[in-house]
């Protein structure tokens, strides 16, 4: 199976986000597979949620596109699965914690090794509350992704000694979504991180440009693009493949050492 | 984990980005509970400000009337701003002064919590902003004006359901855009550790003055506390001080809007499961999937799909009871109320005295049961009109 650290091999990582359903999971599946051959190293899948509490309005939208459109948890995983045997890249969820907490934690991470998702993030559990879900993730190979925001200096220690997978580096304060400046001093906490831990740094939220791009790949390990490509997705629908590609195409370009 | 539990319940199920804040809150709150200025300044206002301690009134014609148990209202309606919500509100904005915050803001469903927020603005000299689902702004169209002349932001919220929970989203989703000068002033007994704590605190002396009051006229405990639970704050508040009297009934009544037989309604605990939302870990009304459900109430500020983790645990651990009340029962209530005692409760608090009325006949005389009347019914006075047909305008 893929694992997150093939992402990080000898190079930067660009991660592309999608939003399951969106606009429905058959296109999913296809646009999955679109990112991959565009250049993406990663792929995280956003499972929809009623209540995104920590997405911007892009994502929020996508969410009830693919709500409205049917998607449901049992299908996400057919989707998934359907792919499977054609990923060359990992695949990690990003979901909120409850629809994983309601289907069981066991049931749901043995399906995540079944379908072939090697990691989950989880933008509600804290590093605090992660133990109860931790050691089941463990047992099923599964790694489970912590978040690091610009207000974590207190606990990046803590936080880094026990990450697994990569860390996603929260890029500034708020909720996901295309921004046109970060003010964060994000070289200093990615220095802090370091000191603790030999996993990778992912920065995410905001980024969606190639020089966006190219500047965060120089002090992390990898960038996440997730509302930017969203946003092409919800403009183009079902026809989203070639806007999307050369979209993808375009930010991996602008990674650091490409 | 194991931070803000009650048994399973509880916790901190939050982003990242907040957790800094939480600890700083958490931190101020202990260092403030036990400090003698901030005690005596948040008393103060209690008392002189919100009208501390609130009246227990003996409801005779509506005892009467029924012929069984003993009926008391706690007049948490009579507070300053006209209800509970002020006993939180003052204490955690002038725990946000204290910590150098300078901004609240909050989210409303009613507007009861939104008008008590504005007001503690107003007072202790902070900004204030508040959201508020459209569909609420609408229904609640005068708490909007109020909470504007009193100086706050209003923001009509337009994502999800447009009610109650989506206006929790979009003001944590304000809070991680702004925390360092922002202090989120939660309305209920819910959200992330230290909050459920913290606002049972605020809340808790609604039922120590009922001890000493009821003891005071009737020189024994009451059998029965009664009521409303959205979050449960007023219900929490209630019911605390009694906890470990094994003889008093602690009964909350939540929002059956339609029917149970129907999809819309609020009854958590009668219908929901476990699950992980708002920060907390809790009863929710939910799908197999564990999407939140939309609800439905006649009551802005009972309709939220979820319930405080006190409340959650006090229901598992058989401690209190709780019960489905419809919107036509409370609309009776609401009215019956009016009409015996002259007195118009919250449709909110309307759900509670409902369920009492039905109590006090099955109780029987020698009883006693407190109603907490946690809010007053001008606000509800033109939905209501509306309920019943008549088309006026607020």
């Amino acid at each position: 199976m893929n694992r997150i650290h093939d992402a990080f091999q000898n190079q930067k990582a660009f991660i592309a986000y999608l939003m399951a359903g969106d606009p429905n999971l058959a296109i999913s599946a296809e646009y999955i597979l679109t990112a991959q051959e565009a250049g993406a190293d990663m792929i995280e899948i956003g499972i929809p949620f009623s209540d995104p509490i920590a997405e911007g309005e892009v994502i929020q939208a996508a969410s009830a596109r693919a709500q409205a459109a049917g998607t449901r948890l049992d299908g996400v995983f057919e989707m998934v699965a359907s792919i499977k045997d054609q990923m060359r890249i990992p695949m990690v969820f990003m979901t909120y914690l409850n629809p994983v907490f309601v289907y069981g934690y066991e049931r749901f991470f043995a399906k995540c090794t079944e379908i072939g998702i090697c990691g989950v993030i989880i933008p509600d559990l804290p590093f605090e509350e992660q133990s109860e879900a931790k050691s089941i993730a463990a047992k099923h190979n599964i790694e489970i992704i912590t978040l690091v925001a610009p207000t974590s200096e207190k606990r990046i220690a803590t936080i880094a000694e026990s990450a697994e997978g990569f860390i996603y580096l929260v890029s500034s304060m708020g909720v996901t979504g295309v921004r046109s400046e970060i003010t964060t001093d994000l070289s200093a906490i990615v220095s802090a991180i370091k000191k603790h831990t030999n996993i990778p740094v992912a920065i995410g939220f905001g980024i969606s440009t190639p020089e966006q791009v190219g500047y965060y790949s120089a002090i992390a390990d990898g960038v996440i693009v997730g509302s930017a490509i969203v946003r092409i997705i919800g403009q183009h629908g079902e026809d989203a493949k070639p806007a999307m590609c050369e979209y993808i195409q375009r930010m991996k370009q602008g990674l650091a050492g490409v | 984990m194991n931070k803000g539990r009650f048994g399973e319940f509880g916790g901190q199920y939050i982003p990242e980005t907040l957790m800094d804040a939480l600890y700083e809150l958490e931190e101020a709150y202990n260092h403030y509970k036990d400090d003698p200025t901030f005690q005596t300044e948040l008393n103060g206002l209690l008392t002189d400000y919100a009208g501390r301690p609130s009246r227990l009134y003996y409801a005779k014609n509506l005892t009467e009337q029924i012929g069984g148990a003993k009926i008391y209202l706690k007049r948490e309606d009579l507070n300053h701003t006209g209800s509970h919500k002020i006993n939180n509100v003052l204490g955690q904005t002038l725990l946000a002064k204290y910590m150098g915050k300078t901004r609240i803001i909050a989210e409303t469903g009613a507007g009861q919590h939104g008008v008590a927020a504005a007001t503690a603005a107003a007072l202790l000299g902070l900004e204030c902003e508040v959201f508020m689902g459209k569909e609420d702004t609408e229904r609640q169209a005068l708490n909007v004006y109020r909470m504007r002349l009193l100086g706050a932001k209003v923001h009509p919220v337009t994502s999800g359901t447009m009610t109650l929970k989506d206006a929790v989203n979009e003001t944590m989703r304000e809070w991680t855009r702004r925390v360092s000068d922002t202090h989120y002033v939660l309305g209920s007994v819910m959200g992330p550790h230290p909050f459920p704590m913290m606002v049972r605190d605020f809340q808790k002396v609604i039922g120590e003055e009922i001890r000493v009051q009821i003891n005071r006229i009737e020189n024994c405990l009451p059998d029965a506390v009664v009521a409303c639970v959205g979050g449960g704050s007023n219900a929490i508040g209630a019911f605390y001080d009694f906890i470990s009297d094994d003889n008093v009934r602690l009964i909350g009544c939540e929002a059956a809007g339609k029917g149970l037989d129907t999809d819309q309604h609020a009854a958590t605990i009668t219908c929901g499961s476990i699950g992980v939302f708002h920060g907390m870990k809790s009863i929710f009304c939910q799908d197999e999937f564990g999407q939140i459900a939309p609800v439905h109430s006649i009551s802005a500020g009972l309709d939220y799909p979820g319930i405080g983790p006190e409340h959650a645990w006090l229901y598992q651990s058989d401690r209190a009871e709780y019960v489905p009340v419809t919107d036509d029962e409370a609309v009776d209530a609401f009215e019956h109320l009016s009409r015996m005692e002259g007195i118009i409760p919250a449709i909110e608090s309307a759900h509670a005295v409902a369920h009492t009325l039905k109590l006090a006949k099955e109780m029987g005389e020698g009883k006693i049961i407190i109603v907490c009347l946690s809010g007053r019914g001008d606000k509800d006075v033109a939905a209501i009109a509306r309920y019943k047909g008549e088309n006026i305008d607020e």
